[in-house]
């Protein structure tokens, strides 16, 4: 069986087509690199903050995508580990590494205690304990007031200094979110990933070959908040500001969202997504307050639509037309 | 004091228990998750408002939310969630677009101030409650609670409908196999359900008041109910909602900052040994 599930993982693409897929590769990351040159500041940071959603979802997809359980408490765990950082080095007067690293481990033992509540349940009920799980996290952001600052949130000071400048934080978050896709691209691709996706198709096929499916579940949501808990650190760099907001339901939905419209199961396809979103919030509030009503307007319409994503569903119309 | 914050429990999960009665009827006959339910509440308490605020009726006011809402229930099944019928996850997915939709309106129609719905005259004031003066509001949302449980309990046991619902849930395609549109008894679910919502929205908006992020503090709370009471049991709700409401309550004495954590606890422990709720069963 494990050679079977092994078979499946190479890929039975010829070798010209991985050249020109690696060739693609190299060019979109020059193409990254080389962005600060061309943009404006202000698109700069538009393009950071592109980079640090699409993290964030790409870690909800190796949930949604591989292990075929939908989270929705996603955007607490980014939000926590954005608040651990910026209350970090505010209260404890922590540089930014150590402040960073206690985000990072902060996100990921909240999604340890989340997955050990969550990982016996799937589908629907999955959905709906993670969504409690996240707002219970959102309400005590909003009423511990004398250490998340309630509703005024807290203002860091990250942005002084090195960061002051928008170029380097974009080629640090560039790196990372490189560093990440690649790592997230080798577990779901890994014989674990495998298992994973086997466990999306058939709970029950998987349990009776005797792969132990808690635990593969366990394991796959602590290390998809790991990754949701790196780009909440990034962002409190980015942002140097935290309220609930960032920690509420809107978030999880918004980090969802992008990972349904660029195609859930394809990890790349989370950038594609978190483009869409991002810029279609700055088109949208360039014309209006109304955000939220959109957001939840285009969930709606993709859900009816399109809910193997954009990219799924140009492709389905593409092959139609042929 | 003590009695006083049992009775601050209780009120409040009278109220819940509305709430979560009509999310858990919906959930387990239609095995649709309605997450548009807060926003639903949130409107049915404005309307409410509106209404009672201009007419002067408090009446008037709970019919109206109770109209609205189910109108708008009616709306978002055959308007919307009909596209989507079969994919579980689609339709919950669809219902949280919808409630950022109905949150965001609100916030344009009614603004971010709060509104605390007015009350009629005889409900005002406090009364003895075995020897405790407490308010006589409180005590007549604990009333309608305890009237919509039995109501739910007599309509679910009693009733043709009723008897058309429990066998929905059982098993949907055998009861339309004998020849019973069970579409029209979702539909009538599901509106029913929602006017729960909108009754809520007005009780809650009286003594919790009405605010743009009471929707999703109420969701919280109805998701903890459906979670240990089981899905589609009027009953779980009921044990639910009690049991919520005292945690709520005497968390927020015990640990005024933290009283969200301490409904997290027992939402936890009952996971560890039930994850179907306490009156559960698989579908």
């Amino acid at each position: 069986m494990t050679q079977a599930v092994n078979a499946l993982a190479r890929s039975d693409a010829p070798v010209g087509r991985s050249v020109g897929k690696f060739a693609a590769m190299t060019v979109v990351v020059v193409g990254l690199a080389i962005l600060p040159l061309l943009l404006s500041s202000y698109q700069l940071a538009l393009a950071t903050q592109i980079l640090i959603f699409a993290m964030l979802a790409m870690s909800v997809d190796v949930l949604a995508g591989y292990a075929g359980r939908t989270p929705l408490c996603h955007g607490a765990i980014f939000g926590a580990s954005t608040y651990v950082v910026i209350y970090a080095s505010n209260e404890y007067g922590l540089p930014l590494p150590p402040a960073l690293l206690l985000g990072v481990l902060a996100a990921t033992a909240l999604a340890t205690v989340f997955a050990l509540l969550a990982v016996r349940t799937a589908g629907v009920y999955f959905l709906l304990l993670t969504l409690a799980l996240g707002l219970v996290i959102w309400g005590v952001c909003l009423r511990w007031t004398h250490v998340t600052g309630g509703e005024n949130g807290l203002r860091g000071h990250l942005r002084e200094g090195l960061f002051a400048d928008i170029r380097l934080l974009y080629f640090v978050v560039l790196t990372v979110s490189l560093a990440t896709y690649w790592a997230m691209h080798r577990f779901v691709s890994s014989p674990f990933g495998l298992t994973l996706r086997g466990i999306k198709d058939s709970e029950s096929r998987m349990a009776s070959l005797g792969y132990n499916v808690p635990l593969h579940v366990f394991v796959a949501f602590t290390v998809s908040g790991f990754f949701a808990g790196i780009a909440g650190a990034l962002y409190a760099i980015f942002n140097n500001f935290v309220s609930p907001s960032t920690i509420a339901l809107a978030q999880s939905v918004q980090g969802l969202l992008m990972a349904i419209v660029g195609g859930v199961g394809t990890l790349l396809g989370s950038y594609v997504g978190a483009t869409v979103i991002i810029l279609l919030e700055q088109f949208v509030s360039a014309y209006t307050e109304r955000w939220l009503m959109v957001l939840g307007a285009v969930f709606v319409l993709i859900m009816i639509f399109a809910p193997e994503g954009i990219v799924g569903k140009i492709r389905a119309l593409a092959k139609r037309s042929n | 004091m003590m009695l006083f914050q049992v009775l601050n429990g209780l009120t409040f999960a009278a109220l819940l228990f509305v709430v979560a009665a009509g999310f858990t009827l919906i959930f387990g006959l239609l095995r649709i998750v309605n997450l548009s339910h807060g926003a639903l509440y949130l409107f049915g308490g404005y309307i409410g408002f509106a209404v009672a605020v201009k007419t002067g009726s408090f009446i008037l006011g709970g019919a109206a939310a109770m109209v609205a809402v189910a109108l708008a229930g009616l709306v978002l099944d055959q308007g919307l969630l009909h596209f989507v019928k079969g994919y579980e996850l689609r339709q919950v997915l669809l219902t949280l677009g919808v409630a950022f939709v109905l949150n965001d309106l609100a916030l344009v129609i009614w603004g971010g101030d709060t509104f605390t719905v007015p009350t009629p005259e005889i409900l005002q004031g406090p009364m003895n409650v075995f020897g405790v003066f407490y308010p006589k509001f409180r005590m007549f949302v604990l009333l309608v609670g305890v009237i919509v449980f039995v109501g739910l309990w007599l309509l679910l046991h009693k009733t043709r409908l009723g008897a058309l619902i429990r066998a929905g849930v059982d098993d949907a395609e055998t009861v339309e196999a004998t020849g019973i549109n069970i579409r029209l008894v979702f539909l009538a679910t599901f509106m029913l359900g929602s006017a729960l919502a909108g009754l809520a929205g007005l009780l809650g908006g009286a003594f919790l008041t009405l605010y743009p992020s009471a929707d999703s503090e109420i969701l919280v709370f109805s998701l903890a109910v459906v979670i240990i009471g089981g899905r589609g049991s009027l009953e779980g709700a009921a044990i639910g909602s009690i049991l919520i409401g005292m945690l709520n309550t005497f968390g927020q004495v015990w640990f005024p900052e933290l009283a969200y954590f301490v409904i997290f606890g027992p939402m936890a422990l009952l996971l560890a040994f039930r994850p179907l709720g306490l009156f559960g069963r698989a579908a």
